[in-house]
């Protein structure tokens, strides 16, 4: 009879390092991803569809100052509503693991628990590093060009990997604190509407009416673009970069440790 | 510390209103195994919450493999393995790909993590499996691959919520010879069932708990013993009245017989059995019926069951939270064991 108990797999070892945790999550969540046709639809259709979609319908009406083509002001902005929409499916995924009780089995195990939510992160970022990928060259084909050079382009790219990371952040906390998968993907997509139409992605701030101004000029969605458009542009990076990160250390600031105490409580019904 | 894999001390958790557990003791010898019983609702699965480190209890304190759940819940962590209530599993990955995960999450390198899936695929019915989604699974093959991770890293220490709800016969008989294996071979086992045949047969010691209290402990035999003596097991001949039966046997039993008409069977709690055969023949005589059989047993474990939680009677009997509050069960076997089927 074959031993059960003794394969030489007593779990007497070492714990799993952080590391570790991390990155079998992260291959779990990729997984994940590949095999659910409407999750690579979302991450793959969606983008391209928003791309293709803003620039022929708005590039006629809109004209902005010092800008020749409409898609390079626009494109750097939609990379901010691909990656806030595509992260909604995050708050989904975890409500989902809390009661599937995938979450209470990963609690059972010796990880911590920031290594559950850092490797959905993870695996966002990676996924958005691959829908950059797909939106750059979708934007190329219809006339997309990074005007200020390589460096500023990657670090554009780096920016908009960090805002996906912020994005995963604020939605797993929703999912967690909401529970339910649906009301989680609509708790996750309300905000990210909301700061999309009243900030300067799809046209600029001045034409706005004055009481929206003050709002939009604020809007982190405004400034996050404002430093992508700088990056991809050419133009003053400093401030808006500076504003930009800001922006996103606050909002990591808050929500990672109130998603990691959320997840140390959470526990399916 | 002792050498119990699990010691529970005057655990209480209320959710809201309710009070799911209301001060339980527990001990889990080490290399045995335990079952929780109870009905639906008595609070099994939020004591294995709390003993798996999931839940925190408002009150009393609990150690695992010697570790405190709430002090140390990592050193827990390392020990124990968890199989919940619901098969936890990924549909999207393959039966094996979940276990090489679970597995490296407790820290195994992937080659052993991976003969480890392959071994407990195997014992499990799930080899042929194993590399389908588990999208594609019944829920028998879900719950015996939610088992299988739980054993994965061979923990010393198992809590198993329900682990053969949902299963098919046959499922549940390769998972109780793979539970058998395990303990055989040194782990601890806690294991809640609704099952009596499966406690009975997996289990030395047997905790029943109800409305959030321990309201018997000891092993099968001892409980059956608290169902209070013997009972005399009459089968009327069919066509006859199994009610006038029961009348006839009225005031020699310890307590009411219970009759299950359907079965034409009528059963008699009797505190010495074979003193009340006489009495019983001449009774059946008098009234001039006849049956077609006649046992004299010992309370299946499941009468015992019914008189000591009590299930639906009105009102709620005192109880004690003692482990091994004995008496607790004697006070109503007449109302409870009407409700025999």
């Amino acid at each position: 009879m074959t031993a059960i108990m003794t394969s030489g797999a007593a779990c007497h070892g070492r714990p799993a390092s952080a590391l570790t945790g991390i990155a079998v999550i992260t291959g779990r969540n990729l997984r994940r991803l590949i095999r659910v046709p409407t999750l690579l639809a979302l991450a793959t259709v969606q983008p391209v569809l928003f791309v293709l979609l803003f620039t022929y319908a708005f590039s006629g009406a809109v004209h902005v100052p010092g800008i020749s083509r409409y898609i390079d002001y626009l494109l750097p902005g939609v990379f901010v509503l691909a990656i806030g929409f595509g992260a909604s499916q995050t708050g989904v995924a975890i409500a989902e693991d809390l009661n599937t009780g995938m979450i209470d089995r990963f609690r059972s195990l010796p990880i911590t628990g920031s290594a559950v939510l850092a490797g959905r992160v993870a695996a966002d970022a990676l996924r958005n590093l691959f829908v950059l990928a797909l939106m750059i060259g979708t934007g190329a084909a219809a006339g997309f060009r990074f005007h200020a050079g390589p460096a500023p382009a990657l670090a554009a790219v780096g920016l908009a990997v960090a805002v996906s990371v912020a994005f995963s952040w604020i939605n797993l906390l929703l999912g967690l604190a909401v529970r339910d998968p649906e009301t989680a993907g609509l708790a996750g997509l309300f905000p990210v509407v909301i700061l999309f139409f009243t900030s300067s992605v799809l046209v600029p701030v001045a034409t706005m009416p004055g009481w929206l101004q003050a709002f939009a000029k604020a809007n982190p969605v405004t400034v996050i673009t404002g430093a992508l458009r700088a990056l991809c542009l050419g133009g003053p990076t400093a401030r808006p970069a500076i504003e930009a990160t800001a922006w996103l250390a606050g909002l990591l600031a808050v929500t990672i440790p109130a998603a990691i105490a959320r997840y140390r409580h959470a526990t399916s019904s | 510390m002792t050498d119990a894999a699990v010691v529970a001390e005057g655990l209480g958790k209320r959710f809201g209103p309710v009070v799911a557990l209301d001060g339980v003791d527990l001990e889990l010898p080490a290399r045995s195994v335990l079952g929780l019983l109870g009905p639906n609702g008595a609070g099994k699965t939020t004591l294995v919450r709390i003993l798996a480190t999931l839940l925190k209890p408002d009150r009393g304190r609990a150690r695992v493999a010697g570790f405190d759940v709430t002090g140390q819940p990592r050193a827990v962590r390392r020990r124990i393995g968890l199989s919940g209530q619901y098969a936890a599993v990924d549909p999207f990955l393959t039966g094996a790909e979940n276990l090489v995960m679970i597995g490296r999450l407790y820290g195994l390198p992937g080659r052993i993590a991976r003969r480890r899936a392959g071994e407990l695929t195997g014992q499990l019915g799930l080899a042929s499996v194993a590399g389908r989604l588990v999208r594609t699974y019944s829920g028998g093959m879900r719950r015996r691959l939610d088992v299988a991770a739980s054993l994965l890293a061979a923990p010393p220490v198992l809590f198993l919520d329900e682990p053969t709800t949902g299963l098919d016969p046959g499922g549940r008989l390769a998972l109780w010879q793979v539970l058998g294996d395990l303990t055989a071979e040194g782990a601890s086992l806690l294991l809640t069932t609704q099952y009596i045949e499966e406690a009975e047969r997996l289990a030395a010691t047997i905790v029943i708990i109800d409305h959030g209290q321990v309201v018997a402990t000891g092993t099968p035999d001892q409980l059956r013993a608290r169902a209070g003596g013997d009972r005399l097991d009459l089968r009327a001949r069919p066509g006859q009245d199994t009610r006038r039966l029961a009348g006839a046997l009225g005031g020699l039993g310890s307590a009411e017989p219970a009759v299950d008409e359907a079965a034409g069977r009528v059963v008699l709690p009797v505190a010495d059995g074979a003193a009340v055969l006489p009495a019983v023949a001449g009774r059946l005589a008098a009234a001039g019926l006849t049956i077609s059989a006649l046992a004299l047993r010992r309370p299946t474990l499941e009468e015992a069951f019914l008189a000591l939680t009590g299930q639906a009677a009105g009102s709620p009997q005192p109880r004690d939270a003692e482990t091994g509050g004995v008496h607790a069960a004697q006070a109503q076997p007449a109302r409870n064991a009407r409700r025999m089927r």
